[in-house]
Order: C-alpha cells, then sequence, then structure tokens
C-alpha cells in the first residue's frame, strides 16, 4: 500500500532511506543537505526504531560513523553538502576500497548558482576518481524510489553509493508516492572478506585490482538501470543527452514532447553502449547536465575529434551558475535555428529600479554585538587582520561592519591566523562560530597552542548551528573546556556575554587579548536569536 | 487546470507558510505539485524566491521559465517587481504595499508605485494595516494569499482547509485568526477588482 505525500527532494531520500530499512543517519548540517537528516530526527518510525540521527562534528566523522555501521552489516547513510565532501573526501575514496557490507548511501547535495556556498564543485567527480557508483536522482519520486534501489545495489556490488542531490531537488516539494510500510533492518552481519577492510598495503594492492575490475559491474549495472532510459525521437539532428534534473528542463522546453532522441542518465559510470548507440543514431549530442561538464568531457576526450558533442565547454550553455528552462531553451535555439520561435518566449524587461537586497546578520543577534566592539577595538590597531569562517558571521564582511578580511573554508580562521602571524602580522584574528569550531577549529588551535603563536581566537558562540536554521552545536557548555583540554592558557581563555550593554567591556578585552603574544581565545557568547525566538514560544505552549 | 505563481518576499517574511498551505490545498484537490524554494544565507534578511506550480497534469520543471508566470504574489513591493521578467503579459501581481526597508539604498516608494500601477492586472494595497484590523499585524501574508485566492484557480474552500491543516498544530484561535486574515484578503481583491 502507499500514500501520497508532499516532500522536499530532501526528504524523500530521507523518507525513502527510513522505509528501506535504515538503521543508521549520519550528518553534519551544511545547505541544502539539511533537511536529510532533520526528517530521519522527526520521522515516528525511525524515533520507534531508534535509528540513530544525532549530528556529527563533521562531514569525515560522520562518513566514519556510517562505514563503521555498514561494516556491521546495516544499511546506513551519511549526508553532506558538496564541500563537506572535501572535508570527508579520506574516508571518502577510502570507503571505495574497504568496500561497504550493509548498504551505505554517501549523499552529496551540490549548490550550482551558489545560493549558500563558497563553490560550484560537482560531486560526481568525486565518485569517478574513487570508483563507486553514483545515482542522481531528477524528480523527488526518483530521489525517495533510489534510496531503496541504492542500499540494494551497494549490498549487491559490495560498495558505497553516492547519491548526488542539488539545490532545485533538494529543496523543491512534490507529491511523491511513498510505502505506508518501512522494510525490516538488517541484522548484524560481518564482511566475507575482512582482508579489505585493513587498507595495509598489501591488502590495498590486492583490493584495489578487485575495485578496478568491479567497475565493469557498475557500468554493467547502469547500462540496465531503470533510471538511465531513452526516449526515442523523429529528428535525428540532435541527440540529447541529459542527466538529472536537467531533463525536467528539457522537457520544460517542449510542451509537445521532444523531438529529438532523449537519453536520460541517471546512474553512473556512464554506461558507454547506450551513449555510443545515441552517438550512432544522431548528427550531434547535445550534453545537458547540471553543475560542470563532467559528462561532456567524458565525451569530447582530449583529442575533441570524434562525435560532435556540444554543451558547456562551447558556449551552448552557461559553463556556471545553475542551468534554468531559459538558458536551455536558448542553447537548443542555437542548435536548431528553425525552432527557435517556438523554443523562445519573449519576456518582460527586468525593472530598473529594483536594487539588490542582500542577506544581513539578523537584528538582536550577539554576531553583531562582537563585531561592534571588535571594529572599535581594532581603531587602535589597523595593521590588524581579521580571519573570517563559514556560518551567519560571515555576513560580517558587508556594510556596515566590513569586519573580516577572509573566508575560505570551516575552520580556515584559526590555521590561516597562526600562518598570519607567522608571517609577522600583529594582531592576528580569527573569528568563528561554535559549531564551526568543533567541526574544523580544534586542531588549528592546537597547531597554535602548541608554538604558542601570537593569535587572538574569538568563537561567536550562539549555542546552535545557526545558518542552517539551529542544528544542535557539537560544543555546547563546553567550549572552554576544549580550549583549555588542548593546552591554551586558562588565563587567556575569557568567556563574556556578547550583549550591547557590555560592549565597552567586551571592546577592552579584545584590546587586551591583542596585546597579548600568545594564544587567547575568548568567548562571547549568546543564544542565537532565532533558536532564542523558538525555545520562547515552546515554553508559551 | 495549470497555475505558476512566483512568491516573493524578504527572508523571515513568511513566504513560506503560503507555499505550504497552497501545497496542502493542492494535494487534497488532487493537482500536480512543484515548488521549489532556497534556504540557507539568503533567509536572513535578504530577497526569498518561491516558483510553486500547480496543474491538473504532469509538471516537468521545478523553476517557471521566463514570460511564462501566471502570477506574481508578493509580500513587498519591490520584491514584487524584481521578478517581472518571469510574468507573461497578462499575468497578475498581487502584493502588499508596505516596503520593508533594510537596505540604505531602498528607492523612493512612488517610482514603485508608479511602475506597480503601471501594469493592468495589479492588486496592490497595505496588507499590513488589513491584518491589523481583522487579526494581527503578523497575519498580513494570509491577507496576501486571501488577495490571490480568486486567480489561482483552486476552490477558496479548499485553500481554507489547507489553512486549518497547517495552523490547526497551534490551536483553534490561530487558526481563526489567519482564515480571518485570509477572508479580508479575498474580500478587499474581489472590490478592488471590481
Amino acid at each position: 500500500m502507499s500514500t501520497r505525500k508532499l516532500l522536499l527532494g530532501d526528504e524523500a531520500l530521507a523518507l525513502g532511506a527510513i522505509n528501506a530499512g535504515l538503521s543508521g543517519a549520519y550528518a553534519y548540517p551544511g545547505t541544502p543537505s539539511t533537511e536529510i537528516l532533520e526528517y530521519v530526527q522527526s520521522n515516528d518510525v525511525a524515533r520507534e526504531r531508534k535509528i540513530h540521527s544525532h549530528w556529527s562534528s563533521n562531514e569525515k566523522t560522520a562518513l566514519e560513523e556510517a562505514l563503521g555501521m555498514s561494516f556491521c552489516g546495516k544499511r546506513s547513510m551519511v549526508s553532506m553538502k558538496h564541500v563537506g565532501l572535501n572535508v570527508a573526501a579520506d574516508p571518502f575514496v577510502n570507503s571505495a576500497m574497504t568496500g561497504a557490507n550493509g548498504g551505505m548511501l554517501v549523499i552529496s547535495a551540490d549548490d550550482p548558482s551558489m545560493h549558500s556556498s563558497q563553490n560550484e564543485q560537482d560531486s560526481r567527480f568525486y565518485a569517478d576518481f574513487a570508483i563507486m557508483p553514483l545515482l542522481e536522482p531528477s524528480t523527488q519520486q526518483e530521489a525517495y524510489d533510489m534510496a531503496s534501489y541504492g542500499f540494494a545495489l551497494s549490498e549487491r556490488l559490495k560498495v558505497p553509493v553516492m547519491v548526488r542531490m542539488v539545490t532545485r531537488l533538494a529543496h523543491s516539494r512534490s507529491v511523491v508516492e511513498v510505502d505506508d510500510n518501512a522494510a525490516p533492518e538488517n541484522g548484524l552481519h560481518y564482511p566475507e572478506n575482512p582482508r579489505q577492510w585493513v587498507l595495509m598495503p598489501g591488502n590495498s594492492r590486492v583490493r584495489y585490482r578487485q575495485l578496478l575490475e568491479d567497475r565493469k559491474l557498475m557500468e554493467d549495472e547502469a547500462a540496465r538501470s531503470p533510471f538511465n532510459s531513452l526516449t526515442p525521437g523523429t529528428d535525428r539532428r540532435i541527440g540529447i543527452l541529459v542527466s538529472g534534473i536537467a531533463a525536467n528542463y528539457v522537457n520544460e522546453c517542449f510542451g509537445e514532447g521532444c523531438p529529438f532522441p532523449m537519453l536520460k542518465i541517471s546512474q553512473y559510470p556512464l554506461p558507454v553502449s547506450p551513449v555510443a548507440g545515441l552517438a550512432d543514431a544522431c548528427d550531434q549530442i547535445f550534453v545537458v547536465e547540471e553543475g560542470q561538464p563532467v559528462i561532456e568531457k567524458a565525451l569530447r576526450g582530449v583529442l575533441d575529434r570524434g562525435v560532435k558533442v556540444r554543451g558547456k565547454l562551447d558556449g551552448i550553455l552557461p559553463l556556471t551558475g545553475e542551468l534554468t528552462p531559459d538558458s536551455i531553451a536558448a542553447g537548443l535555439a542555437k542548435l536548431v535555428p528553425d525552432m527557435a520561435y517556438e523554443l523562445l518566449t519573449e519576456a518582460p524587461e527586468a525593472s530598473q529600479i529594483v536594487v539588490p537586497r542582500p542577506p544581513a546578520l539578523c537584528q538582536g543577534c550577539g554576531h553583531r554585538d562582537v563585531y561592534a566592539a571588535l571594529n572599535a577595538a581594532l581603531e587602535a590597531t589597523p595593521s590588524a587582520k581579521v580571519f573570517g569562517d563559514i556560518g551567519c558571521y560571515t555576513l560580517g564582511w558587508l556594510a556596515p561592519f566590513n569586519a573580516i578580511d577572509t573566508c575560505v573554508d570551516m575552520g580556515a580562521s584559526i590555521t590561516m591566523a597562526k600562518g598570519a602571524a607567522d608571517a609577522g602580522v600583529r594582531p592576528a584574528v580569527a573569528i568563528i562560530g561554535d559549531s564551526t569550531f568543533t567541526h574544523s577549529g580544534m586542531t588549528g588551535l592546537l597547531d597554535a597552542i602548541n608554538e604558542n603563536t601570537p593569535v587572538t581566537v574569538i568563537i561567536s558562540d550562539n549555542l546552535t548551528t545557526g545558518m542552517t536554521g539551529g542544528q544542535d552545536s557539537q560544543g555546547t557548555g563546553k567550549l572552554e573546556e576544549i580550549c583549555i583540554g588542548l593546552g591554551a592558557d586558562p588565563a587567556h581563555v575569557r568567556t563574556i556575554d556578547s550583549l550591547p550593554k557590555n560592549f565597552e567591556e567586551m571592546k577592552a578585552l579584545f584590546s587586551e587579548e591583542f596585546a597579548y603574544e600568545g594564544v587567547s581565545v575568548i568567548v562571547p557568547r549568546r543564544e542565537c536569536i532565532q533558536t532564542a525566538r523558538r525555545h520562547a514560544k515552546g515554553k508559551k505552549q | 487546470m495549470k497555475s505558476d505563481i512566483i512568491l516573493a518576499g524578504v527572508g523571515g517574511q513568511g513566504i513560506l507558510s503560503i507555499a505550504t498551505i497552497l501545497g496542502a490545498a493542492a494535494l487534497a484537490d488532487n493537482l500536480y505539485l512543484k515548488q521549489a524554494e532556497v534556504h540557507g544565507m539568503s533567509q536572513r534578511g535578504g530577497d526569498v524566491m518561491s516558483c510553486l506550480r500547480l496543474s491538473s497534469s504532469p509538471i516537468s520543471s521545478d523553476l517557471i521559465p521566463q514570460g511564462k508566470a501566471d502570477m506574481i504574489v508578493s509580500l513587498e513591493p519591490m520584491e514584487a517587481l524584481r521578478y517581472i521578467q518571469w510574468l507573461r503579459p497578462e499575468g497578475w501581481i498581487v502584493t502588499n504595499t508596505t516596503p520593508f526597508v533594510n537596505i540604505p539604498n531602498y528607492p523612493e516608494q512612488e517610482g514603485i508605485a508608479d511602475a506597480l500601477s503601471a501594469r493592468a492586472r495589479t492588486v496592490a494595497f497595505d496588507m499590513d494595516t488589513v491584518a491589523k484590523e481583522v487579526a494581527t499585524v503578523r497575519a498580513s501574508n494570509m491577507v496576501l494569499l486571501g488577495a490571490a485566492a480568486p486567480f489561482i484557480g483552486i476552490p477558496q474552500e479548499k485553500i481554507e482547509d489547507g489553512i486549518r491543516t497547517v495552523f490547526m498544530p497551534k490551536g483553534e484561535k490561530i487558526v481563526e485568526c489567519n482564515l480571518a486574515a485570509f477572508r479580508a484578503g479575498v474580500a478587499r481583491s474581489r472590490s478592488d477588482e471590481k
């Protein structure tokens, strides 16, 4: 029996996994992947079954925890945003080497157009590099169906399976047919070949040869995948090779049905035979894929002298930003100019009066008070450099604060401040949030402590993971202990409430620690205004 | 039936509640639906937009193509104009006229009002005041939903059921408050139309 439910792509994938007998979900929050674990946390079956759904400290720990569960024969999944996969790259690549025992899904949510990210990297490269099958849902229904299919595939091929989401599917709702009952969980059972889980060189060499052999099986699976399909067309001037959600946009362009043969790819490795079939039947191949030109590059190769390939690399489609029905219609109109009239819609002119409205820190946010005091303290030391990090407080770069010089990746504030201090900068200041600190800041702080590098580390503690909507933060209630435990001098681990009334005191505290030739940690603390409001509402009801 | 709607506003204003209610109504009405939204950084007081597509036949794209939207429904007047490229020539703009000024270079309000009234098919009024009169100012998004309701293509009762479904967990009083705001929006929109 099944029910129709309105679900985000993220939620559909999570529910699909629960209904397929999931035993553990692991994640660190990151847009657009956050709702996957949140859905597991709020799901009744998951609660009843005590399916693991606590947030992990970062994507690396999350992936290893999921791999540990898979080792024991149970079905696990780990979810993260695309740049989180960089953090988890070591266990990710090596999980293809160990293989999976219980089915394991590694979900990476890409953010083309950088709605809430620092780059547009395409996770499909990782799957290819690690030699792992990859599923790329094009609809919420496919996201749901692929969870169960992916677990079975993972257990069949004995390797984790990557699922690539993109913002427009992760954060788009649609009606999904879902099963009414959840399949039972796997029982504990251990790998048939225990050697390949010990990646010492002798074992790894044997395993790697096997993995290379298994790639053929992965490709065979992709060649007969129910998610890869060829729609015939009578007009052979172009064959469209489309992947994931780009298929929806291509279909949108042709209200009456696409006249060109269209091969939709939602399972990788890219199966050669159907692609070759399309190439043989058509004059040229138009590759339409969300993200970087992964398939297009593979088809062109370095020589690019074979089949005529069109796409992002020759400017038919834009190389940056997410695809839209409009950009694809424009691309098609370039390839088949006689169809331009039916493909293109005249759109009204953009309004000239509208100005940009960038995001800003909330009114009443403690980070605001930290930046106000920091800027005041820095007035006396114009030689200072302030290294920022990833979170709401990155908005401190914008007016009116203009307070930070850098923002690179999770944890880079502390380590870059250390590098700058090593180069002679005084004061070298790092500003990082509490959740980012426990994600990737602690190890950098240890580096600074071990050399007593003169850096001032401000951990602006709002008791939550704010930017992604207020998930539990792993260091709450123990930040000072962590810093002192790492070896920071307790006399230079200082705490203050980040409130407007403490402006002068906070400014003085910053100035004092700037002058100290060693590691200082300052923890301005005040609950996130968003979570505080929710907590207040919860109490009222 | 096909209705492609751009929901617009400023992060935190409550456009996603409108989307949730119409989603519940569409599900109950057995319609196909796709609703794309953006989470994360933009929710911190920046401009936010959601594409809501309702149809009696399957929908392909989660995004609405430019020049094809049937309606722009906005909680803020400048935000209504931000997406004008998506609106088809005979499409409707339904917008609150109360500006949300959180940027130093917010344009002259007269210019915005002129741009809105230059279009024939526009319903624009101060929804905050209407909300205050019948409920609370926080229900202005329900006034907006009511003002848009006559053009959406879902029966009014079904949308009211959606409001009940979505607000029921918060109690009967909240449901009534939101229904009152919704009905005030419908009434005002119908009278403006004439």
